[in-house]
C-alpha cells in the first residue's frame, strides 16, 4: 500500500555562508507545535556558531554593498517569487505554530519583500540630500549600509516577524547575523533553504536557531558587529544588551511596535534606522 | 620630549595685534541658569575657571550637583508643554532672535571664547562665531516645517533634552545642540564642558533678551560628576560630544532606559594626499586639517596618508610650512596656534608624544618660542609611522600629526578605514573620478575633498564606528530630536 510509505523527514541545521552546517556544539533542542506534537530538532548554536556567521556575513558585506542597487531590488524581489513557490510549507509550518490564518501570514510575508525590494534604489533618493552649503562645494548626504547587522527576530510571527526584519536591513546592503524564534524557528530554517536557492550570496544572510537569552548577549557583545536590531530580545534581556552594545559603539535599533500585519509595520525609516549618513563635499572649480 | 629640529628658514618679525579685551566683562562668579534666572547652586560648591594661555583666574563658576540638574530638569519639564504648544512659526522666531544676537555680539562672545579656551582669535572670530550664528538661523526656518522633512510621518518633539558638550568648540558645540532642539520643540538642560563654561553663561543672557520663556533652556556647569547626574536625570534624550570611552560610559548608563541617545565621539581621520594633488593648496589643507583649534578637533586629519612619488616634496613643503606658524597668544591677530586648553590635555599629548618617540617613529618639530606661562604646544610631525604605533591609532587631540604613505587606491582606503573610528576623512587630488570613487569606500560621515575641517550648517555631521551615531546638522540633524509617529526610533 503507498500509504506505507515513511516520508523523509528535513535535519533542520543552521544556516551560515551559505551552507547548511549542525552546530559545532553537536547540541539540539526539541520543537514542538502550539498543541505539543514533536516536530523537529532543531541545532542550538553555539557561540562558536554565532561567531562563524559573524565572519560570513562580514565577509559577504562589501561585495553586496557593492552590486548595483537595481541587483539587490532583483534578488529581494526573486526571495518572494521563490516564497510563493514554497508557500504549502510556510503555512504548514505557521500551522503548526498555532497561527490562526497561516495563509495570511505567508502572504504577508511574501508582499513584504516585494515592497522592501522595491525601496533598493529609491531609499538613497528619499533619505539623501544635497546640502546649499555656502562655499564653492557640491555637498551631498547619502544613506550607506551600517555593515554587519545583529538581528534578534520576535519570538511571535515566526515568519512575518521575522522578514519584517531582514528585508530593511538587507536592501540597503547590509548582511545579518539572524536569531530565529526560539519557540518557532523552522519558518526561518525554511527561510534559509529559501535563500540558499534564489541569488542572494551567500553570508548575506546567516541564519541560526537556539536559545534566544544565550545567543543575545553574545551578539549583542561582538565587536563586529556594527548594529543590533532588538524588536525580538525579551524585556530582561534589553538592558545588558544594550550595556553589551556600548563596547563598539553598536547601534541599537528596536521595530516599531504595531500590528505586524499593518501598513506601519514597514516603513523607509526601518531601513535608514540601519544606515550611515555619509557627506561628501566635492569641490567646484573650472 | 625630543629635541625641536632646526630647519633654515626665514624668520618674520611680527608686530603684536593683540585684540582688546575691553569688550568682555566678566562677572565675578556665575550661578547656574535655571528657570531663566541665575541661581546659586544647592551643593555650594563653586570652581574656578582660567585662560589657559596665562593661567589667570577668569571668573568662579557654580558647580552644579545632583540636586541642581534635578531641578534645571525639572524647569525644563515645566516649560515643555507650553513650548511644544507653541505654533513651529512662533518658536522659529525666538531661534532667529538668538542668531541676530550671536551676530550683532560676535566680536564679543569671540573674545571671550579666546580667553577660556585658548583658541586663536582668528578662528573664534572667523570660524566659530559665524558658524554658531548660522546654525541657529539655519534650524529656526526649520522650526514650522518639519512635517516636510519626514515623508508620511507626523513629527513630534521627545520631550526634554540632556546635552553635553565638549570645551574644542564651545559656542559652536552649544549651537549644534540647542539650534535643532529648540527649533522642534524641546526644552534643553545643558552642561558646557568644565574648562569652557563662559561663553555658554554669555549666552544664557542672550537667551534671556531674547525672551524666551524661562525654562525651555537652563544652563548646568559642572564637571563629569555633574554630566553623569544629567545622563541619570528624568530626561527623554541625551545628546553627547565628547571623548568616545565617556560616550561607551553614557550608552551603558542609559541601557534600558528607553532614554534616545546621540553620540559624537572621537576620530583618527585619515587626510589622504594622491600624486596629482595641487601639492600647495593640500599642505594648507593638511596644516589647517590637525594644526586647526590646536589639534582638538574630533574630525582633526591626525593621520596624513601620501602617496609615494610626492611623499618627499610634499613633506619637505610641509616642513617649511610649520616654520612659518605663529604659536601664541591666542588673542594675537597673527596666531595659527593657541594655547593647549588645559593642563591635564597637555599631559596628554605630551605622554602620546613621547610614545611616538619610544616607539620609533621620527619626530619634527619647528623651532619656536613658547612663552613661559600657560600651556602649549608646538605643532609636531612624526614619519616612520607604522600603523600599529599609538601615535597612529590613538586620538591625540593636540597639534600631532602622523605620516604614512601608500602606493595605491587601494592600500589608501585599506590604510584609512583601519582604526576603530569613523568620523571624517580627507582626499587630495585633481581627479573627479577618483575623489568620488574613494569617498564610497572611506568608512567615515564626512569626506572632504580638496579642503579639510570645513563645516555648515546644512551639512550633516556625525560618525561611523567607534565615533558615534546620529548626525548634527542639515536635515538629517532634525531626526534626532523628534519622535516619528509610527514608533520608529
Amino acid at each position: 500500500m503507498s500509504d506505507a510509505r515513511l516520508p523523509v523527514k528535513r535535519t533542520a541545521k543552521l544556516f551560515i555562508g551559505g551552507v547548511f552546517p549542525r552546530s559545532e556544539s553537536g547540541l539540539t533542542y526539541e520543537v514542538v507545535a502550539h498543541d505539543g506534537r514533536p516536530l523537529a530538532h532543531a541545532a542550538q548554536a553555539s557561540r562558536k556558531d554565532l561567531r562563524e556567521a559573524v565572519v560570513a556575513a562580514r565577509g559577504a558585506q562589501p561585495k553586496w554593498a557593492s552590486m548595483t542597487a537595481y541587483n539587490r531590488g532583483q534578488i529581494l524581489y526573486r526571495v518572494a517569487e521563490l516564497m510563493e513557490g514554497r508557500r504549502a510549507q510556510f503555512e504548514a509550518e505557521l500551522s503548526d505554530a498555532g497561527a490562526s490564518d497561516p495563509a495570511r501570514g505567508v502572504n504577508a510575508a511574501i508582499d513584504r519583500w516585494v515592497w522592501y525590494a522595491g525601496w533598493a534604489d529609491k531609499i538613497a533618493q528619499v533619505s539623501g540630500a544635497t546640502n546649499p552649503v555656502a562655499d564653492p562645494y557640491f555637498n551631498f548626504t547619502l544613506p550607506e549600509p551600517t555593515g554587519v547587522v545583529g538581528i534578534v527576530a520576535p519570538g511571535e510571527q515566526p515568519l512575518l516577524g521575522l522578514v519584517s526584519r531582514v528585508a530593511p536591513a538587507i536592501v540597503s546592503g547590509n548582511t545579518a547575523v539572524v536569531v530565529a524564534s526560539e519557540r518557532s524557528p523552522l519558518p526561518a530554517v525554511s527561510l534559509a533553504e529559501v535563500m540558499a536557492t534564489s541569488d542572494v550570496p551567500g553570508g548575506v544572510v546567516n541564519i541560526l536557531t537556539g536559545v534566544t537569552a544565550e545567543l543575545v548577549p553574545w551578539l549583542a557583545g561582538h565587536m563586529d558587529v556594527n548594529a543590533i536590531d532588538v524588536t525580538g530580545v525579551p524585556a530582561d534581556l534589553l538592558t545588558e544588551a544594550e550595556e553589551l552594545a556600548a563596547e563598539n559603539v553598536k547601534r541599537v535599533h528596536r521595530g516599531p511596535d504595531v500590528d505586524p500585519f499593518s501598513d506601519a509595520a514597514q516603513s523607509p525609516y526601518e531601513i535608514t534606522a540601519l544606515t550611515e549618513f555619509k557627506t561628501v563635499w566635492h569641490p567646484i572649480g573650472a | 620630549m625630543s629635541e625641536a629640529i632646526e630647519t633654515p628658514s626665514a624668520t618674520w618679525e611680527y608686530a603684536p595685534a593683540p585684540e582688546s579685551t575691553d569688550i568682555v566683562r566678566l562677572d565675578d562668579r556665575y550661578g547656574l541658569f535655571i528657570g531663566g534666572e541665575f541661581v546659586e547652586p544647592i551643593s555650594g560648591r563653586w570652581f574656578e575657571t582660567i585662560d589657559p594661555a596665562t593661567e589667570e583666574p577668569l571668573a568662579e563658576v557654580a558647580e552644579a550637583g545632583a540636586e541642581d540638574v534635578a531641578l534645571a530638569v525639572e524647569a525644563a519639564r515645566e516649560a515643555s508643554a507650553p513650548w511644544q504648544a507653541l505654533p513651529g512659526s512662533e518658536r522659529a522666531k525666538y531661534v532667529y532672535r538668538i542668531a541676530r544676537q550671536l551676530q550683532e555680539r560676535a566680536r564679543e562672545f569671540a573674545v571671550l571664547e579666546s580667553m577660556n579656551g585658548g583658541k586663536p582669535i582668528r578662528e573664534s572670530r572667523d570660524v566659530d562665531l559665524p558658524l554658531a550664528a548660522a546654525h541657529f538661523f539655519y534650524y529656526a526656518g526649520w522650526a514650522d516645517k518639519l512635517e516636510y522633512a519626514f515623508p508620511a510621518r507626523s513629527p513630534r518633539p521627545i520631550g526634554v533634552a540632556g546635552q553635553i558638550i565638549p570645551w574644542n568648540f564651545p559656542m559652536l558645540m552649544a549651537a549644534w545642540k540647542l539650534a535643532p532642539a529648540l527649533a522642534t520643540g524641546n526644552t534643553v538642560v545643558l552642561k558646557p564642558a568644565e574648562t569652557t563654561p563662559l561663553t555658554a553663561l554669555l549666552l544664557a543672557h542672550v537667551i534671556r533678551e531674547a525672551e524666551l520663556p524661562p525654562g525651555v533652556v537652563n544652563i548646568v556647569t559642572g564637571a563629569g560628576a555633574t554630566g553623569a547626574a544629567l545622563v541619570g536625570a528624568d530626561v527623554d534624550k541625551i545628546a553627547f560630544t565628547g571623548s568616545t570611552e565617556v560616550g561607551k560610559a553614557i550608552r551603558r548608563a542609559t541601557a534600558g532606559s528607553g532614554k534616545r541617545l546621540t553620540l559624537e565621539l572621537g576620530g583618527k581621520a585619515a587626510n589622504i594626499v594622491f600624486e596629482d594633488a595641487p601639492l600647495d593648496q593640500a599642505v594648507e589643507g593638511v596644516v589647517n586639517g590637525i594644526f586647526f583649534n590646536q589639534g582638538h578637533v574630533c574630525c582633526a586629519g591626525s593621520r596624513l596618508l601620501v602617496q609615494e612619488p610626492v611623499f618627499d616634496v610634499l613633506l619637505a613643503k610641509l616642513k617649511d610650512r610649520l616654520q612659518t606658524l605663529r604659536v601664541g597668544d591666542p588673542l594675537d591677530k597673527n596666531t595659527d596656534i593657541g594655547a593647549i586648553n588645559s593642563r591635564a590635555q597637555l599631559e596628554k599629548i605630551s605622554e602620546l608624544v613621547d610614545s611616538g618617540v619610544a616607539e620609533g617613529a621620527e619626530i619634527y618639530q619647528p623651532k619656536c618660542a613658547l612663552p613661559e606661562r600657560g600651556f602649549w604646544f608646538r605643532p609636531t610631525l612624526f614619519t616612520g609611522v607604522s600603523q600599529s604605533h599609538r601615535v597612529a591609532r590613538e586620538e591625540i587631540f593636540g597639534p600631532v600629526l602622523s605620516i604614512l604613505t601608500f602606493r595605491t587606491p587601494e592600500e589608501a582606503v585599506e590604510k584609512a578605514n583601519n582604526t576603530p573610528y569613523g568620523l571624517s576623512a580627507g582626499i587630495w587630488s585633481e581627479k573627479g573620478s577618483r575623489i568620488l570613487w574613494m569617498a564610497d569606500r572611506l568608512r567615515a560621515g564626512v569626506v572632504w575633498a580638496n579642503t579639510f575641517n570645513r563645516f555648515d550648517p546644512t551639512s550633516p555631521f556625525g560618525g561611523y564606528k567607534e565615533s558615534g551615531f546620529g548626525r548634527e546638522g542639515g536635515l538629517h540633524g532634525l531626526e534626532p530630536y523628534l519622535e516619528l509617529d509610527g514608533g520608529t526610533r
